[in-house]
């Protein structure tokens, strides 16, 4: 039982799963799951009772059971204590105020990494502000390799989305190409694909390696299908750069998605085998979302936000190149309006990276939230202030096969422009080399650079 | 540097027709220009437009009556458009005047149509009488018996489970306006389920989309509604198992052209 008084108004939260849900800011899926506040000072009591709990809690009491969810398992076993001794002391308001204090720096906040569980960042989160989430989180950079260097300081990277509602070979080519023409694609070159069938994925996977290897681009490709198909693909020796799965925060949900970990170790080993990067060893690629597993009904009463940190425990143990929350695709039963979005985008940002992730974001919403295109300028700004890893980049922001509304090409040009970003290191010395951009950095009007035209006549 | 030369326009106008995405925009600065920006704010107040719309069950019974079809209004639980969209749990249930007056209807039929708004009364305005034309006159009337059709307001896909239970109907086929796209804000969607019962998956069911002039055609989209409503009724069961049938049946077809050729 946690609770707090308030001027003679005894709340009390009868386990520690309904005091975090209580505590979170309001959003319509911890609504529709009927855990959030059901009155705004019921929220701040309980981001008061929040404030004074010993971060150590969360390691005796576990939100999900450890007996049934290998996502507890896996959290509570890979816990490292000796990280976690410098705020074991702690309380979580503490911890929040250490955090915005200049112990908290580049290298005190990597070496807690393994020190902090996905719940602790979460119980953290909700009583910072927006303005805190960004400010701890630009702090800390999480840096991946596969063929080029991701998430520097200073370095804002993108990755082409070139989706087709039916796959078309020359669809996807033309969207990547325009991609490439504006300076984007150092994250990824990633497919949707709109079939999960085994050959259109081979096809897709071709199309984008032969794209990489006739410009010599250093990038990597995706093609977005079920771990399951690619596994196949690998056996079947096709170009796979990076192995790529939607997870989630229990072992339920993600059981909806046809995975378990089991299954998530096999296809790193098998990519691991392929040897394909030629830097690094990052090659996971994951998405996430807040609302999925109560989408899947595989919450365990626990609030969407929470359950997002903890796939983000899942996350970190595959050490990937990439992963992003999308954040505003799920819709408004779970994320209302352009306010709880840019919350969420701003939670999972810092949960990322707090936890040791290269965190991008999906900035993103479907036609019936109550958003538009000014909310995700604010949202895609505020992560690049925030450190943002990667982007989406989609032909006019707008996603002709999932239908849904992301940022654009242009948007991260903007953002890079105003924020004095560059891609990645190896990206841009590419985007000169072919002349795309100019020493500074600075992408040259309408250029179409030589090396471009034999694709383009094929096309 | 490499060399530069100016983009051949043909080059990317043959691009620009392999797909439908918004690529090669004209630029200003790093953005869009004027036309560009303004032409996606037009996509999406479209879109917004379709979301907000409510049906118009007046004109829809009145067309439906015309041609001599009974029909039965209902509602879902959801009292607003705000309500509808923030508790998907009441788009999927009937309110209790609806559940009392559909009972009253109750029988013992083959199908059910029910016709709802979803997330764009533009799509069913536009599209829901085409397909329901076309899908009744191939329905043979000596082995189907069709319900009254039932025109419903504020309702999800799985209404249809609620109504085809009370209705007592083996199977039940949704007309729903789908989530409007910035590009497509009236979609047609099909869900067909058998069996319909409260509590029944999205798995179990089979769906159609993207019904419109742009997209999937009314006749190719009936013949396949036709196949299915059979296919179902054969093997008493719509879902996972029906679709990978009907994709093996298919992918063996393809298999035997490639040995022709």
């Amino acid at each position: 039982m946690y609770g707090t008084t308030i001027r003679g108004t005894r709340y009390s939260f009868p386990d520690l799963k309904s005091l975090m849900a209580k505590a979170t800011p309001l959003r319509s899926g911890d609504c529709l799951a009927a855990l959030a506040a059901t009155s705004a000072a019921e929220r701040v009591a309980a981001q008061m009772a929040l404030a004074d709990l010993p971060l150590s809690v969360f390691l005796n009491e576990a939100l999900v059971p450890y007996e049934e969810d290998e996502v507890t398992r896996l959290i509570l076993d890979s816990h490292d204590r000796r990280a976690f001794a410098l705020i074991a002391s702690l309380t979580v308001g503490e911890f929040r105020d250490w955090l915005l204090s200049d112990a908290a720096d580049e290298e005190s906040l990597a070496a807690l990494t393994f020190g902090l569980t996905p719940e602790m960042a979460a119980a953290v989160s909700k009583i910072c502000r927006n303005q805190d989430l960004i400010l701890i989180a630009a702090k800390r950079r999480v840096v991946t390799r596969f063929r080029n260097t991701l998430g520097l300081r200073g370095r804002l990277s993108s990755r082409i989305q070139p989706n087709h509602p039916t796959d078309d070979a020359r669809g996807v080519l033309a969207s990547a190409i325009d991609g490439l023409l504006l300076g984007n694609g150092d994250a990824v070159i990633g497919v949707n694909p709109a079939s999960d069938s085994p050959e259109q994925c081979y096809e897709l996977l071709r199309l984008l390696d032969e794209l990489r290897e006739t410009l010599n681009i250093p990038t990597q490709s995706c093609v977005l299908a079920h771990v399951t198909t690619t596994l196949q693909l690998m056996e079947r020796r096709a170009p796979v750069d990076l192995v790529f799965q939607s997870i989630a925060g229990t072992q339920a949900a993600n059981s909806s998605f046809g995975i378990d970990l089991a299954l998530l170790r096999e296809s790193r080993e098998a990519a691991l085998a392929l040897k394909r990067g030629t830097i690094g060893d990052n090659f996971m690629y994951f998405e996430t979302g807040q609302g999925s597993a109560l989408s899947a009904n595989a919450h365990w009463n626990c609030d969407q936000q929470t359950l997002e940190a903890r796939a983000y425990g899942v996350a970190r143990i595959f050490d990937p190149l990439l992963i992003n929350t999308v954040v505003g695709f799920i819709g408004p039963e779970y994320l209302f309006d352009g306010k709880q979005i840019t919350r969420a985008a701003l939670e999972d940002h810092f949960c990322g990276k707090l936890l040791g992730l290269p965190m991008g974001c999906d900035v993103c919403y479907t036609n019936h939230a109550e958003a538009d295109q000014n909310d995700m300028d604010d949202i895609l700004a505020l992560l690049a202030v925030a450190g943002v890893n990667y982007v989406m980049g989609v032909p006019g922001a707008d996603d002709v096969m999932l239908n849904y509304q992301s940022t654009s090409y242009h948007d991260v040009l903007a953002v890079r422009r105003m924020l004095n970003l560059a891609p990645a290191p190896e990206f841009a010395h590419w985007l000169t080399d072919v002349g795309l951009s100019d020493a500074h950095g600075e992408l040259l009007a309408q250029a179409l650079p030589a090396s471009f035209a034999p694709l383009l006549e094929r096309a | 540097m490499a060399d530069r030369r100016p983009a051949p326009l043909d080059i990317f106008s043959k691009l620009r027709s392999a797909t439908p995405a918004r690529i090669f925009l004209p630029r200003a600065g790093t953005g869009l220009t004027t036309r560009a920006t303004l032409d996606f704010q037009l996509a999406h107040a479209e879109a917004r437009d379709a979301v907000e719309e409510r049906l118009d069950v007046e004109a829809l019974d009145e067309e439906l009556s015309s041609r001599g079809l009974a029909a039965v209004r209902v509602r879902s639980a959801a009292r607003d458009r705000r309500g509808f969209l923030l508790r998907p749990d009441l788009g999927r249930r009937l309110d209790d005047e609806s559940r009392a007056r559909l009972k009253s209807a109750a029988g013992d039929y083959d199908i059910a149509f029910i016709i709802a708004e979803g997330l764009s009364a533009r799509a069913i305005a536009r599209h829901a009488i085409p397909v329901l034309d076309r899908a009744l006159a191939s329905l043979d009337p000596a082995s189907w018996k069709i319900a009254p059709i039932i025109l419903a307001e504020q309702g999800r896909v799985a209404l249809g489970d609620d109504i085809g239970e009370t209705l007592g109907a083996r199977l039940a086929a949704v007309l729903i306006g789908e989530r409007p796209g910035l590009s497509s804000p009236d979609s047609l969607g099909v869900y067909l389920t058998y069996a319909p019962r409260i509590g029944r998956t999205d798995a179990e069911r089979n769906c159609l989309s993207n019904i419109r002039p742009q997209g999937l055609a009314y006749d190719e989209a009936t013949r396949k509604l036709l196949y299915l409503c059979n296919e179902a009724r054969r093997r008493r069961l719509t879902g996972v198992a029906l679709k990978d049938e009907a994709e093996t049946l298919a992918s063996e077809e393809l298999r035997s052209i490639d040995v022709k050729n």
